[in-house]
């Protein structure tokens, strides 16, 4: 019986497309499965959505079949075939996680109208069975940022990029401004590794900002290693939990982090296909949808601060301030927001300047 | 002292640990090259080696006992390596690229378990009031003792394979298997001891990686230093004292491009994100077209397999 | 004990023998792996042999499995020309690259121009940035001496960077709101390398890499070039005394390993990659020395050889989604694989005695 089932959506694949409506009814049971680019040991990216994955079935249990998943899956052609043979295997809900499956998800969604397809970071839903999903990273940038501004002793603080691009700007942006607003005369030093992963590269990387006198980082590539540079100073320089929460550089170097929380959004998007409520989205949630969590502050920092910076996050998650408010100016003293407008999701999504204040170029 | 705001003995200082990695498994390779072997599976006996070196480091908590588990977890994947290059006679450049793919297949595997662990620490050496000469103190003198070690390890073959007898037999094999052959040398039995030694320098950088440059597991974490390990052996033209250098030049620039972007110097990011490999090429195509003729420096039998027709 | 005695020529029985002994053993081998791992060991290597070729998806994967070789077959085709005449390109990852990069950026300068000569041109452009990138290391050896090896490995990375800016800065697509990659090419018609049946894998790329077997095969049966070639790998010095210019196939060799390379990396991008992206390079061009040597260094052979490592890594990926196996088992597998035939190429160059029958012989 179950083959057969398998055999017509083969065949819907193949070019006998059947209308999708059968899915508003709700189901008994789905299947939902994830592909992703690194491995779960990376301790990071994939480890988080994999908890994502984990927290599903934990939540379902029986009524749901998320048993499937593949690593390190590389972008481009491998994926699509992933994907296809993930819907021809059954099923329902795939869920892509990294920004390069975007092409992929989209041409194999086209062929299989039934299955639902959710990718994480894009933007393109060219098929009504294609979500799109994100976090707002920056809120928690600019929660680090806050910590980072009041805690430096030198006055520098650093930022390890991973690639040039509106993620990682937006990133950079938040950390800096937020810092600038409590410490004006904090100094930002950005180093681009050109990596998502290479821990040798990223501890020297922390190491060299160390010896420039930088005492806070942060980073936005995925391995602790620049953790366990800091954790070389005797508690002089301090750092962040970046995606995931690495717990075990607390109290210090790692005085919070910022923790990629899927969990939420995967019980979620689950269960409206379970109970028949699923439409297509594009959520680009943070620290209120929960998306973004905010690594408990260890008692490194002092009091005050600790009570400034949950202040900053809570007014975040309830909307009273964006971490993004004019008056800002670009890097050439150009406006870009005007006081108190906030910036608009569409300008964040694209964001290729350094605002005010920030010295060096974006590699272009 | 400083230029563009970089200090150069902190410069110094971290660019000796950038390169113990590289080194190590550099020197090991010259020795299994100077035998006429070439195993490119180096990266694949590294990453065994920090995954071993990692799992020995954090079960007995000593990172000493970790290093000689690194060097132990390479040596046994490199018996594959040569069972089948020398008793099967397969081809060195093929088998070695597979024992690459397998090392990290294997390693992450056996490192499932150990993401997010933090090794036992390893101390600098102690050396009291030297460590507080001006310069010299914090660019050399304030390290831990695998640096030292590999520097001593560097010295050590380079005396091996000049004065003593066992350099002899070892570069007769490398220039002339079936000359050495007919000398009365167990060709094969020098050459699997030499793949074993270079193993095990590769696990002892490989176990450097994990537990003391960044000390950590997670998987592929030696990220390609194998591969300029290998290219350090050609850079250096089969000579140890220049390993030294080379892995010193390399891991230098390495270190050097990121001081450089972190001190605010102007330079687009990108082309010094690539400055290490192309002043590699640089250098080797000064040294190549010398006089000495560098390039012709390889082992007369390296890559060959032996067969004793007798 | 035994002893090995070579084989005057490699017997034939065994060439074609020690593929399918070499799968067995691995089967076995990898099966004793999967059951420690707690997996049904022949469900696994049910999945990873028979599924993609007979399975109830086979339809589909059967085309994945060209899709998969071609580039795989084109670079090793042309690196096993170098590796016979004892020229060393490890390098066919970065040539593969700029292959890409030069390729695209023909297509994506007169975007949005239709015309049939747009792909013709970048299938050039692809092919010239792969051979121009394998120059470098071919000037360097014929006019410095110096080794080809590690040029063109350390060339490798310096074309890793470049995508990775041609990916955020040069060729970025510039209504991707500043996404990093380029333009798609699926969209794109006058410079797409779509499927050319829907549905079979079948694309330009695999076209080429089935003539390039043929026209390799041509070259070093027919042709005094790959006279040449087979005596300077074989006979160096003989070679010298024939009037083999060394220089001269150190050019020629890198450069049709280039540009082949080039080429596999053209129509990738154009196909199925789709676009230039940071992460566009998988690793082909490392994956395919051991090709060219699986498969012998024979054209025929390598296109064999790659269709076996395209059916473990589709194979593999089933495995892995379908049974819950981890990757990193399927690259231990594949190391496996790889070993065994490397190990049993032995019966097919050597014949084994006992040895004591050996010396009733003599």
């Amino acid at each position: 019986m179950k083959r057969r089932t398998l055999l017509a959506s083969a065949a819907t694949a193949l070019g006998l497309t059947l209308s999708g409506t059968a899915w508003a009814e709700g189901m008994d049971k789905v299947k939902a499965c994830f592909v992703y680019v690194g491995p779960i040991g990376d301790g990071g990216w994939t480890y988080q959505h994999d908890q994502g994955r984990l927290a599903v079935i934990e939540k379902f249990g029986d009524k749901v079949d998320a048993s499937t998943y593949q690593e390190s899956v590389p972008e481009g052609a491998d994926a699509e075939r992933v994907l296809t043979q993930m819907a021809l295997g059954g099923c329902n809900i795939i869920f892509t996680t990294s920004f390069g499956y975007m092409d992929a998800t989209n041409a194999v969604a086209k062929k299989f109208p039934n299955v639902k397809f959710e990718h994480a970071t894009g933007f393109k839903r060219e098929a009504p069975n294609v979500s799109t999903y994100n976090a707002r990273f920056y809120e928690g940038r600019a929660v680090e940022g806050l910590i980072a501004g009041r805690m430096t002793k030198s006055n520098k603080i650093g930022y390890i990029g991973s690639f040039p691009i509106p993620e990682v700007v937006m990133g950079i942006n938040a950390y800096y401004l937020n810092a600038k607003k409590v410490n004006p005369d904090v100094e930002l030093t950005v180093v681009w590794a050109y990596t998502w992963f290479d821990p040798a590269k990223e501890a020297d990387a922390a190491k060299a900002m160390i010896e420039q006198g930088v005492d806070v980082i942060a980073s936005h590539t995925d391995s602790t290693a620049p953790l366990a540079e800091a954790a070389k100073s005797n508690g002089a320089v301090i750092g962040f939990g970046q995606a995931s929460d690495m717990a075990e550089y607390k109290p210090s170097p790692r005085v919070t982090s910022i923790i990629d929380n899927w969990g939420p959004y995967y019980i979620d998007r689950v269960g409206a296909l379970l109970d028949g409520t699923y439409e297509q989205a594009d959520v680009w949630a943070g620290i209120k949808g929960g998306e973004v969590l905010i690594g408990e502050i260890t008692e490194a920092v002092p009091a005050e601060v600790k009570a400034e910076a949950e202040k900053l996050r809570d007014d975040i998650a309830s909307g009273a301030y964006h971490p993004f408010t004019g008056p800002i100016n670009k890097q050439d003293g150009s406006p870009w927001l005007a006081e108190g407008q906030t910036a608009p999701d569409g300008d964040l999504l694209g964001m290729n300047f350094y605002v005010e204040g920030i010295s060096g170029d974006i590699p272009q | 002292m400083d230029f563009y705001g970089i200090n150069p003995a902190v410069l110094i200082a971290s660019l000796m640990v950038a390169s113990v990695p590289i080194m190590l498994a550099a020197i090991g390779e010259l020795v299994v090259e100077k035998a006429g072997v070439l195993n490119l599976g180096v990266e694949g006996m590294m990453i065994m080696g920090a995954v071993c070196g990692f799992i020995t480091a954090v079960h007995t908590g000593s990172p000493w006992a970790g290093f000689l588990g690194g060097a132990a977890g390479a040596m046994a994947i490199s018996l594959i390596f040569a069972l089948l290059t020398q008793v099967f006679l397969a081809n060195q450049v093929a088998t070695g690229l597979a024992m690459t793919l397998f090392g990290l297949g294997l390693s992450s595997l056996m490192g499932q378990g150990y993401n997010g662990i933090k090794p036992p620490a390893m101390a600098d050496v102690p050396l009291g009031p030297l460590e507080d000469i001006p310069f010299i103190g914090r660019a050399f003198l304030s390290h831990d003792a695998m640096v030292y070690v590999s520097i001593l390890i560097v010295a050590g073959v380079w005396a091996v394979l000049k004065y003593s007898r066992v350099g002899l037999i070892l570069r007769a094999v490398g220039e002339n298997h079936d000359a050495a052959h007919a000398l009365g040398y167990k060709v094969r039995r020098i050459r699997v001891l030499a793949i074993l030694f270079g193993a095990a320098m590769a696990g002892l950088g490989g176990a450097y990686v994990s537990l003391v440059r960044v000390p950590q597991w997670t998987d592929g974490i030696t990220a390609g230093a194998g591969w300029i390990a290998l290219a350090i052996v050609v850079f250096a033209s089969w000579k140890p004292w220049r390993v030294l250098i080379g892995a010193y030049l390399f891991g230098g620039i390495t270190v050097l491009q990121l001081n450089l972007q972190a001190a605010g110097a102007r330079i687009p990011v990108e082309y010094l994100s690539m400055s290490p490999y192309l002043i590699t090429i640089l250098v080797l195509v000064i040294m190549s077209s010398g006089k000495g003729r560098a390039g012709l420096n390889a082992p007369a039998a390296l890559g060959q397999n032996f067969h004793a027709s007798r | 004990m035994f002893t090995l005695e070579k084989r005057p020529t490699p017997s034939k029985a065994w060439a074609w023998g020690t593929p399918f002994l070499a799968v067995a053993l691995t089967m076995v081998a990898g099966g004793l792996l999967f059951a420690a791992l707690g997996k049904d060991p022949f469900a696994v290597v049910r999945t990873i042999f028979w599924d993609p070729l007979f399975g109830e998806f086979a339809r589909y994967l059967r085309g994945q499995l060209l899709v998969k070789a071609a580039p795989l077959t084109l670079i090793a085709v042309g690196l096993a020309l170098g590796f016979r005449a004892g020229i060393w390109n490890i390098g066919a990852e970065g040539q593969y690259i700029i292959g890409a990069i030069t390729g695209a950026a023909i297509g994506l300068a007169v975007y949005p121009t239709e015309s049939r000569w747009i792909f013709p041109l970048m299938i050039l452009g692809g092919a010239f940035g792969g051979w121009v990138w394998a120059m470098i290391p071919a000037l360097l050896r014929t006019k410095f001496n110096t080794n080809e090896i590690l040029v063109s490995l350390m060339l490798v990375y310096v074309a890793e960077t470049i995508l990775s800016k041609a990916a955020t800065g040069f060729l970025r697509n510039p209504e991707g709101m500043g996404f990093p990659g380029s333009r798609s090419f699926s969209s794109y018609a006058a410079a797409g390398n779509p499927e050319l049946i829907a549905g079979t894998g079948l694309h330009w790329g695999v076209v080429a890499a089935l003539i390039a077997v043929i026209w390799a095969y041509v070259l070093l049966q027919r042709h005094l070039l790959g006279y040449q070639i087979k005596l300077a790998g074989q006979a160096p010095r003989a070679a010298r005394f024939a009037g083999v210019s060394a220089d001269r196939l150190v050019m020629l060799c890198m450069g049709m390993s280039g540009a082949l390379a080039g080429l596999a990396g053209l129509f990738e991008v154009t196909g199925p990659a789709g676009q230039i992206s940071i992460d566009f390079n998988v690793g082909y061009g490392f994956t395919a020395i051991i090709v060219a040597f699986l498969g012998r260094l024979n054209p025929f052979g390598i296109l064999l050889a790659a269709l076996l490592m395209a059916l473990t890594y589709v194979g593999g990926e089933m495995a892995a989604t379908n049974l819950g196996l981890p990757s990193s088992a399927i690259r231990v597998f594949q190391g496996m694989l790889l070993f065994f035939l490397l190990a049993v190429d032995l019966l097919s160059n050597y014949r084994i005695r006992l040895a004591g029958a050996a010396r009733e012989v003599r």
